[in-house]
């Protein structure tokens, strides 16, 4: 691959990347490379109306948001549809809408094989932890795990995981945040970062789980219909065949590449290595069903059944979602890329490839341009702004009720404080974690921070994870064990990935070669908090141990009959 | 109902037949299914990398490859594996649940 061609996929990948759990290709990104496009009056406009309309919901929201249970969990009054379409909101960023079509965009059937990475993770969830999960928890997954261990380490260990996922996450947020308006809205990159910060700590501290809900599952629709539009419009445009139109694009791209436009039909260099990809892939999994803003979702359903229910409807609009994608991408090389209005003519001189105006994100951004013109154009805009912004809401919320429910209210407060002070402690938790969301990611502005979320996963994969899962099947966990592992992986995680070569050689420049060869290392700092689990609860003989031990058949009990669980109406 | 349960109802449904056959059949059923999805994701991740000349090759004499639908399939796996088991679920586990709670606890 010459020097050019990477270029282009540094560009490509680069938004992408700032949400996608995986340092794969991280040595190729450059966040910092965007340009200040001209000011999109439309687009403003339009995320003006829906910033209103979003402040409308968090007023109602905040006049139903009395208790604790209104404000980390919406009183558990979300169904499992809406919660459904509220997980997926979660899971269709920005950075997965842009990025995913831009890769298709470049690459074509590869686009749809990373896609298929972030999907199965969820049917696992589903039929392992989903409904134990609502039947143990009240608010946060901490609950879960200290559900028959001590309180106070379990807790505090599972607080300090959660922040730290949900710091770099925000982080990798809020600097994508910035770029993503500069380049869509034109707005300055500080002014973009204090919206967002302002805006994200209004929804969560007046209008709590209930708006960020809302939020997330009316910018949901807006992603799927204008998707759907657009998929509508490219297949519409080949008389609904699929066959011409795969054709036609597999023509254009050979023009425009200079190559032979078949090979987008088939696996290209993504995966040659089944166990890095397989490895990936667990990472994603056991990544996601770590998250703890995707965990808290399963609290604000009433039931296991509607807990249940949630994971189905989620799977199948993110599937629904990817498969948009994938047209959207094969669109963008029907209608973008032989459209002089869309290209870098100058930097297409210099590098003699493809270059698309401000950026190779910027794919599904033109073909919503040359689909529907300025209106939609301005409306895929406002609803990639609304997208990170419904994102870090529930980022936020769940840092806060780390800080609220489990350190405060029953670390510090040995549980004897009264929801009002535990509400006046998650409202200033927001507050502080807005504040630091917006210096980070001013700070933040010209790093490489795609790392981060690969962080972010690593974490949850590596130290709330293997917690969550032995706690609830493993009869054997202690509060020592689950200490030690929980730790043990939270510290080899970070560890590892900071010896990755995007974060060793690419990011912090140590040296010129990366200690550890491999990019994904979340298997290793998996297995080892599995094994210290194991071991430290294994030769745990204390009374209290036993007393851990034996309190496993009530929970069992419990996490399948889902008597005694929080909010449960149906008994 | 009382919401909390003491060592002795702990017991009984732990010794109730009825608790045992839907634990029996609960796990039977997530477990297999999580064991298809996951061969069904590595097996396709595994066949890419090994035979991507085979994915390479075209389906009906067009442009569209043996990858594409198989890829699209993947997809809907997962969407159709998760609906077995809320279909499964909701019609036999709920009330089977619901049973062993009413006799356990009258």
């Amino acid at each position: 691959m010459n020097n050019s061609m990477k270029k282009l996929h540094a560009s490509l990948l680069a938004l992408l990347f700032s949400l996608l759990p995986t340092s794969v290709w991280a040595d190729k990104i450059d966040l910092g490379a965007t340009e200040q496009q001209a000011t999109n009056w439309v687009a403003i406009g339009m995320f003006v109306v829906f910033v209103g309309f979003t402040l409308g919901i968090t007023k109602w929201a905040a006049s139903k948001t009395r208790s604790t249970a209104d404000f980390y969990t919406a009183g558990g009054g979300i169904t499992g549809f809406q919660n459904g379409l509220a997980i997926a909101g979660d899971y269709m960023s920005a950075a997965s809408f842009l990025g995913i079509s831009a890769m298709v965009f470049a690459t074509g059937f590869d686009g749809l094989l990373y896609s298929i990475g972030f999907l199965v993770g969820w049917p696992i969830i589903l039929f392992v932890i989903a409904e134990r999960l609502r039947n143990l928890g009240k608010f946060t997954f901490a609950d879960v795990a200290s559900f028959r261990l001590a309180r106070g380490p379990v807790r505090t260990m599972a607080a300090v995981s959660t922040l730290v996922v949900v710091s770099f996450y925000l982080i990798a947020q809020m600097v994508g945040a910035g770029q993503l308006i500069k380049l869509l809205f034109g707005l300055n990159y500080n002014i973009a970062v204090v919206v967002v910060g302002v805006l994200m700590v209004a929804y969560v501290m007046f209008g709590g789980m209930l708006a960020t809900t809302w939020v997330q599952i009316i910018k949901a629709v807006m992603l799927l219909s204008g998707a759907t539009f657009m998929a509508f419009m490219v297949l519409q445009a080949y008389n609904f065949s699929l066959e011409g139109m795969f054709s036609a694009a597999v023509d254009v791209y050979s023009d425009v590449h200079n190559t032979d436009g078949q090979k987008i039909m088939g696996p290209g260099s993504l995966i040659s290595n089944p166990i890095d990809a397989i490895s990936l892939g667990l990472a994603l999994m056991f990544g996601t069903a770590g998250l703890p803003h995707i965990l808290m979702r399963f609290f604000t359903v009433g039931n296991a059944k509607e807990a249940r229910k949630s994971v189905f409807f989620a799977t199948g609009f993110i599937g629904y979602f990817y498969l948009l994608t994938f047209i959207i991408g094969f669109g963008a090389i029907l209608f973008v890329a032989q459209n002089p209005q869309y290209l870098d003519l100058t930097k297409m001189a210099e590098t003699g490839k493809l270059e698309l105006l401000g950026g190779g994100n910027m794919a599904a951004v033109h073909l919503s341009h040359a689909l529907g013109g300025d209106w939609f154009l301005g409306f895929i805009s406002a609803v990639a702004f609304a997208t990170i912004l419904a994102v870090v809401a529930g980022l936020t919320l769940s840092g806060a009720s780390a800080v609220s429910h489990d350190l405060y209210a029953n670390v510090i407060a040995h549980g004897r404080s009264t929801e009002k002070q535990e509400m006046r402690v998650s409202k200033y938790a927001v507050l502080a974690l807005g504040l630091l969301a917006m210096m980070l990611g001013i700070v933040f502005e010209k790093q490489n921070v795609a790392f981060m979320v690969g962080l972010a996963f690593a974490v949850a994969a590596s130290s709330n994870f293997p917690v969550l899962l032995l706690s609830m099947f493993w009869r054997g966990l202690t509060t020592r064990g689950a200490v030690i592992g929980g730790t043990m992986g939270l510290v080899s995680s970070v560890t590892l990935i900071g010896m990755t070569k995007a974060v060793w050689v690419d990011t912090l420049h140590i040296s010129a070669t990366a200690p550890i060869p491999y990019s994904n290392p979340a298997l290793f700092s998996i297995t080892i908090a599995f094994v210290c689990c194991w071991l430290f609860s294994f030769t745990d003989k204390s009374s209290r141990a036993d007393a851990e031990r034996k309190a496993f058949d009530a929970q069992f009990v419990r996490s399948m009959t889902g008597i005694g669980a929080s909010g449960a109406s149906d008994h | 109902m009382n919401d909390s349960m003491d060592a002795k109802q702990v017991q009984a449904f732990l010794n109730h037949p009825d608790f045992q056959t839907l634990i029996r059949q609960k796990s039977r059923l997530s477990w297999s299914l999580a064991a298809v999805q996951l061969a069904i994701y590595c097996g396709f991740i595994t066949f890419v990398a090994l035979f991507p000349e085979v994915m390479h090759q075209s389906l009906f004499g067009g442009v569209i490859t043996v990858g594409m639908p198989l890829g699209v399939a993947v997809i809907l796996s997962a969407f159709i594996l998760c609906g077995i088991y809320v279909w499964y679920a909701n019609r036999y586990f709920d009330e089977m649940t619901r049973q062993v709670v009413l006799k356990v606890q009258p």
